[in-house]
């Protein structure tokens, strides 16, 4: 196989018409993770003998004449917060080191023709930006091993970025998706609340956690979220509807497409190298034929806070059950229950996770909820009622990801200048929206910068469309295919 | 027990719901299994793992809620209690708070010889937590078992209308009537199926409510009683030595018979209660809560207040018969046939029915005993046909599965009663003739004298003559 920079699309045609097999694909894709992990450092387990056995397996009952649709024998990457019966999950934190998951997450169980080689890095229970709240040590940028991949799911795009045909799942509560794809030039797709199961994703906020793919190309993208979308009785909040194929969508035709452009996330904080290239890219839109709208959505500076009280307060009591008691990490010489949770939860967390868990237990106490909580909750209502006025008008609304690239490492930042990167991708959250992070261009140290797509519920179709036209307009994938990037 | 005090009296009873599953996960709702056995990662509460809700949990609460007169709410919804207890996997109980599934009932039912009316703040559904067991000895290990993890409870709250231990016992034994008439609940107290929380107030006649003081861990009816007995002499007996009460909770130890502080108002709990975002809004609609039905008017409290006020029963017997469902089917029957006799026929229920029941440990519906039966048995009696004696001989043989009708027995066993004049005048003419001296005692004024010949005349007659026909043709004679 001489193939290099394979995306999975490509990979699966070659699989389809035999060329290759899957155990060749997943042996190129566990040498790339393995080798690149020692630089990058994103990956927790590595499956090898497991993900070369699955491999192995598929081509055998192939060979029968299975017929290959979807995603089957292709190697896959999970975030580390999804459970897996056959592999650790951690959650990077000291908390789950060594835990293995008595049961597969729902996403799991539908991959199970595909090959999952490896559970990626992550910040501490998702709860990071930049991927450095890993009890397992950052994950760096492939583009700049200096700066961080963004987070949480950072361990995932940057697997994506060195790795042939590998698609991974991330997971996405304010932004976790579309800013690492955005910081490592890929894609990163954040799906409506409620059309990807969760049931087998460690909760960080329950009301606001999605599962969404992060892949090399848009193609990959819609291919992995046609697989793991649709209804699941296991998962309450999951959706029972029709589920279209996203990847049939994928004309690139985007004429008469209307893309609102709000204000209000083009403001003064904004790096300019981000700015030029996402106005670049809505100039190619327009001139591919879509209409561009300025719109207001005139709630949006009230995101980021209603954000970190409504997910800290969820943080704080899904994360009450790691107590000590039944497993994972535990103190022993305690002389009482109390201690036994005080001393195994100080010990077991890190501190943007306590800081988290202290934040959301303050906004639910007594006397404080109605002031935080419910005006969190109010606050949301307001933002979702924004986004719906300016659905009844226009397609999809385009912003940055970030106002900025990817970040230095090692940073003392204020955690409140950490939380403000989450500006642009904390809405589509609170408002159960799908979201994608598509690339559209390079700052001045070539690092990517990613565009941001919104659209009404249930409209993957739209998104992954424009994103798909962006792809093919821009042309910036062949970049993305240069030999290395490590430098 | 005070003068001008009064004590304000408020129940929390949560009951475990007898459903085959649990609440949030398809595990066996069982006692007794062996340990952890039952669980699931769902009742585990492992993370990642998510709830779905099981819709007979709903069922029964509604059912509770139609009984004690609540508006059941279109829609309810879920919430998070935060707490931290090793028997409680999540670290938080999945129960409702601003929004549950019944509210604003009430129950009637007899209480010191009144019916009264005990005011439901709402009933609400949650899981229940597992169970810690203390291992005895110097190795001093707690164990946990997570079976009881995610069985469905519902919580009733009472406002706080009850007015002595006495009226709490009777609403506690009224719930589990109605708990168990709906059979949604196997109200199996040694088994913890229902528990209680109660919480006791004290004030001034014309002031407004004491500070309520809350006593957890109550697990039984009597010691409900005990609880609230203990605590209003302390809350009197502080007010009255001029101190005041502490807001705080305290824990009901039945073996010493007293309670101790077990959390004051200052390192009170914080439940930091918000919507479980696993579960959406419950919403019922219309044919659904149309569909839920419960006949109102055959539940116990009812049944009781009805027996009380209107056929005369006492308070005990009222409220025995009208909470056990087959006693109650079986007299409303018998009332139904004759319903002069509905004394008398809860008289039968209640003693030699019972007794017999009871001895052999057999339902009523296991004899051949018909309610037509028992209303001709005690005709028979009232009509003077046979003698009381003669009547428990006959029930004895019906029981006995004789299938013979009662008045069939009479004869069959010779019980019949003379009642013919002739006859009982010439009995009573014999008796008088051959005992000269008690003839002589009766005139000299010895009553009992009486008795002795009346007693004459049945062994006789074989106990067949008409003990009150002869007892009249005797004095009359005497007098003469």
């Amino acid at each position: 196989m001489n193939n290099t920079n394979l995306t999975a699309y490509e990979a699966r045609k070659l699989l389809k018409s035999k060329e290759v097999s899957s155990a060749e694909l997943t042996t190129k894709a566990l040498r790339q993770i393995t080798e690149n992990n020692e630089k990058l450092n994103f990956a927790i387990s590595i499956e090898l003998d497991y993900a070369l056995k699955m491999a192995e397996s598929f081509d055998k009952t192939a060979c029968k004449g299975v017929e290959l649709n979807s995603i089957q024998g292709l190697p896959i990457a999970v975030k580390d917060n999804i459970c897996t019966v056959f592999s650790k999950t951690t959650c990077a934190s000291r908390m789950l080191k060594g835990y293995v998951s008595p049961y597969n997450a729902t996403v799991i169980d539908k991959l199970s023709d595909s090959i999952i080689t490896a559970k990626l890095n992550m910040d501490e229970f998702a709860m990071g930006s930049t991927t450095e709240t890993s009890y397992f040590g950052a994950v760096k940028n492939p583009h700049d091993i200096e700066k961080s991949p963004g987070g949480s799911s950072g361990g995932c795009a940057a697997a994506v970025a060195v790795t042939d045909a590998l698609m991974t799942l991330g997971s996405d509560t304010g932004g976790s998706i579309r800013l690492p794809a955005a910081h490592c030039g890929v894609v990163g797709l954040k799906p409506t609340y409620g059309s990807v199961s969760r049931y087998g994703l460690i909760a960080f906020a329950s009301s606001l956690d999605q599962i969404g793919p992060i892949c090399k190309s848009v193609k990959d993208t819609a291919m992995l979220y046609d697989a793991i979308c649709g209804h699941d009785k296991r998962d309450l909040t999951s959706i029972g509807r029709e589920y279209p194929s996203a990847l049939k969508c994928l004309t690139g035709n985007i004429r008469g497409l209307k893309i609102g452009v709000p204000d209000e996330y083009f403001t003064s904080d904004i790096n300019e190298d981000v700015k030029t290239a996402i106005f670049k890219t809505l100039t190619t839109l327009e001139k591919l034929g879509a209409e561009l709208i300025p719109i207001s959505l005139k709630h949006a500076q009230y995101a980021l806070s209603a954000y970190y009280i409504i997910s800290s307060a969820e943080a704080s009591s899904n994360l009450s059950r790691f107590d000590g008691v039944r497993y994972g990490y535990r103190r022993d010489d305690n002389s009482s229950i109390e201690e036994l949770f005080v001393n195994s939860r100080t010990e077991g967390f890190g501190d943007e996770v306590k800081r988290r868990i202290l934040l959301g237990t303050f906004v639910l106490s007594e006397g404080y909820y109605d002031k935080y909580y419910l005006k969190a909750k109010q606050t949301a209502q307001l933002i979702k009622s924004d986004f719906q006025n300016a659905f009844s008008a226009i397609d999809v609304i385009a912003t940055p990801v970030s106002f900025n690239t990817a970040p230095k490492l090692n940073q003392k930042r204020s955690p409140v200048s950490v939380y403000s990167e989450d500006f642009c991708t904390v809405s589509a959250n609170l408002c159960g929206i799908p979201a994608i992070s598509v690339p559209c261009g390079f700052d001045k140290d070539s690092m990517p910068i990613g565009i941001q797509f919104m659209a009404d519920s249930f409209r993957e179709d739209l998104l992954l469309n424009t994103a798909y036209a962006v792809e093919t307009e821009l042309n910036l994938f062949q970049w993305a295919r240069r030999e290395s990037y490590v430098r | 027990m005070c003068d001008n005090l009064i004590s304000n009296i408020g129940l929390e009873v949560h009951a475990e719901l007898s459903t085959d599953t649990k609440i949030f996960c398809s595990c066996k709702n069982e006692f007794g299994a062996s340990p952890n056995t039952n669980v699931c990662p769902i009742c585990l509460g492992l993370h990642g793992a998510l709830p779905t809700l099981n819709e007979k949990t709903l069922q029964y609460a509604i059912k509770m809620g139609l009984a004690l007169n609540c508006s059941i709410n279109s829609r309810s919804e879920m919430a998070r209690k935060n707490y931290f207890y090793p028997d409680l996997p999540k670290g938080y109980q999945i129960s409702q708070a601003e929004k549950p599934i019944c509210e604003n009932g009430y129950l009637e039912f007899l209480s010191e010889g009144k019916v009264k009316r005990v005011n439901i703040e709402r009933i609400h559904i949650e899981e229940d937590a597992g169970k810690l067991i203390h291992s005895e000895g110097k190795e001093q290990s707690t164990y946990i078992d997570y079976n009881r993890c995610g069985v469905p409870l519902i919580e009733i709250v009472t406002r706080p209308d009850i007015e002595s231990p006495r009226q709490a016992k009777d609403f506690l034994e009224t719930i589990k009537s109605i708990l168990s008439y709906l059979e949604i609940c196997d109200c199996k107290m040694q088994e913890g199926s229902i528990r209680c929380d109660v919480n006791v107030s004290v004030h001034k006649d014309g002031e407004p409510l004491g500070t309520r003081v809350e006593m957890k861990n109550v697990n039984s009816f009597s010691g409900v009683f005990s609880a609230i007995e203990f605590e209003q002499h302390r809350q009197f007996e502080i007010l009255k030595a001029g101190g005041t009460i502490s807001q705080e909770t305290r824990r009901w130890n039945d073996a010493q018979g007293r309670s101790e502080v077990l959390r004051t108002k200052e390192n009170a709990n914080d439940y930091r209660y918000f919507p479980e975002p696993d579960i959406p809004p419950i919403l019922l609609n219309y044919d659904y809560l149309n569909s839920i039905t419960i006949d109102k008017s055959a539940l116990p409290n009812l049944k009781a207040i009805n027996y009380y006020l209107n056929l005369g029963l006492s308070q005990t017997d009222a409220v025995f018969i009208a909470s056990d469902n087959e006693l109650k089917q079986f007299f409303d029957l018998c009332n139904g046939i004759k319903q002069d006799y509905s004394n008398t026929t809860a008289k039968w229920i209640m003693t030699d029915i019972l007794k017999h029941l009871n001895k052999n440990r057999l339902a009523l519906s296991q004899t051949e005993l018909t309610p037509e039966y028992l209303i001709e048995l005690i005709s028979l009696i009232e009509e003077g046909t046979v003698s009381s004696t003669g009547a428990r001989k006959i029930f004895e043989a019906i029981i006995a599965n004789d299938s013979l009708s009662p008045h069939e027995l009479a004869e069959k066993l010779g019980l019949i009663q003379i009642s013919d004049n002739s006859f009982l005048e010439n009995l009573a003419d014999d008796v008088i003739e051959k005992n000269e001296k008690s003839v002589t005692d009766y005139k000299n004024g010895k009553d009992n004298a009486l008795g002795f010949l009346i007693g004459q005349c049945m062994k006789k007659s074989k106990g067949r003559a008409n003990p009150a026909l002869i007892s009249n043709i005797l004095i009359s004679k005497l007098n003469k």
